[in-house]
């Protein structure tokens, strides 16, 4: 299914866990020390340095372009080390994350309540997701290097839906499946 | 008594750096090709095929296979006929160094747990140095991404929970993990010696060709229950459900103290990245 951003929420509806996408459109980055930044901002009421809101945030840090590149390779990090900021940004108007790895209850829980969407795309396939981005600028906190905001132009960029606005968990829900019982 | 020249220590380094990024070894890619053909679920085939296809796009589009370029775990194995009059942890960082800058491969290292300003250059390298017999100067080096290595523990057990107790440690750390680590995940364990040894062993275990086996009995019979039994979690690969949550499991012992059950288990993601050199 290919979708656009950003979000809408007649989009977000028809998202289920396990529905692969292709995303194109403006994606944010931002990782660990950016998502504490973040929600600094937050916290004392002062301006984000991007607006958030229906936007999607990519959980990535890449690899150096080289000279004839847009972007480095740049796969997905593990969004656990974002649950702690996810629950507050989605709060203030963030639709969707990609990352990889399973979320805490307190995101699965805002996942439904402000009507977003966790995406996950596969982890250490950095070479093949960054043929989907077409440009890429760092807009905010250059000085934190691979960690910096960036604002991704992305065609057909490959997710999978992993938790939805329904309360279903692809990997909750698969991992069971799959579970041999003796 | 031969003499290894600095520069070559810093040039091989360099190399094994970028190598070791950009292209993954080949009994890595056919362990990942053997699992996709063993893999029960569609969704985990699928995966399996867009892994292989994104090492093969590294391979050939000469680019790193996973943005995480890792912290730079440096098995450096001196030979006592070698002579060196230089500092060779400072030639080693400065191979990182060179590697880093001159491969595009992304600097994650931090000077300060606390206050996490960046190097700038990924150094200094994590270097374990072994003295052995000989001429030569054997150097590993194996970019260690955080993602799987932050699911890593180390565990002082008793005596009396033995090798039961070991493999239930095993088993619920691989579960409790799921998709964080980017399985299929190779696991590094290692058992007895002290509470460091455990862990030095554990990575030591990491590196094992992937097909090989323990010689010490148990240690080999533990290597293939944990296996079977982690691919029975359901976890699959990245987590998203399926048979093949582990491409191997390496068990590796030393002798420890009476009281003493150290447990260490170190994760590997599927970029299982290590080249070595010997000079």
């Amino acid at each position: 299914m290919k979708i656009s951003t950003p979000l809408t929420e007649e989009v977000i509806e028809k998202l289920h866990a396990g529905d692969r996408v292709l995303i194109t459109g403006t994606i944010y980055t931002a990782r660990d020390a950016a998502h504490l930044r973040l929600a600094n901002l937050i916290k004392d009421n002062k301006e984000l340095p991007f607006d958030i809101t229906n936007q999607i945030i990519y959980y990535v840090g890449p690899t150096p372009a080289k000279p004839n590149q847009v972007i480095g390779s740049a796969g997905p990090t593990t969004s656990y080390r974002m649950d702690p900021y996810t629950p507050l940004l989605l709060k203030h108007g963030l639709k969707g994350m990609v990352g990889k790895g399973d979320r805490n209850k307190e995101v699965k829980e805002a996942i439904k309540k402000y009507k977003a969407v966790y995406f996950c795309g596969i982890g250490g396939t950095a070479a093949l997701i960054a043929k989907s981005i077409k440009k890429a600028k760092i807009i905010a906190y250059e000085d934190l290097g691979a960690e910096a905001i960036r604002k991704l132009e992305v065609i057909d960029f490959p997710a999978i839906v992993v938790n939805d606005i329904y309360g279903n968990d692809l990997m909750m829900d698969n991992i069971k499946k799959y579970k041999v019982e003796e | 008594m031969r003499y290894i020249d600095r520069d070559l220590i810093v040039e091989n380094v360099e190399k094994l750096c970028i190598d070791a990024c950009y292209s993954i070894g080949d009994e890595i890619l056919k362990a990942l090709q053997k699992s996709k053909d063993k893999e029960k679920s569609a969704i985990g085939q699928d995966v399996l095929s867009q892994i292989i296809e994104n090492d093969l796009i590294a391979r050939e589009d000469y680019v790193p296979m996973c943005q995480d370029t890792g912290i730079v775990i440096v098995f450096l194995e001196i030979g006592n006929e070698v002579h060196i009059d230089y500092d060779i942890y400072d030639a080693i960082n400065e191979g990182v160094k060179n590697g880093y800058e001159h491969g595009y491969l992304r600097k994650s290292v931090v000077r300060h747990p606390f206050d996490r300003v960046n190097t700038k250059d990924n150094t200094p390298a994590v270097i374990h140095t072994k003295l052995v017999t000989g001429d030569k100067i054997n150097i590993l080096v194996a970019p260690k991404g955080g993602g799987s290595e932050n699911m890593s523990l180390v565990k002082m057990l008793t005596p009396s929970d033995g090798y039961e107790g070991v493999k239930k440690l095993v088993i619920d750390t691989v579960f409790n993990t799921k998709g964080k680590p980017c399985p299929p995940i190779i696991v590094g364990v290692g058992i007895g010696g002290s509470f460091e040894k455990a862990a030095i062993i554990a990575k030591e275990a990491v590196m094992r060709p992937i097909e090989d086996s323990s010689p010490d009995e148990i240690a080999k019979k533990l290597e293939d229950e944990l296996l079977h039994e982690i691919n029975k979690l359901g976890i699959g690969p990245m987590g998203f459900g399926g048979t093949q949550t582990a491409l191997a499991v390496k068990v590796n012992v030393h002798p420890c103290h009476i009281a003493s059950l150290p447990v260490a288990i170190n994760i590997q993601c599927h970029a299982a990245r290590h080249k070595e050199v010997t000079i």
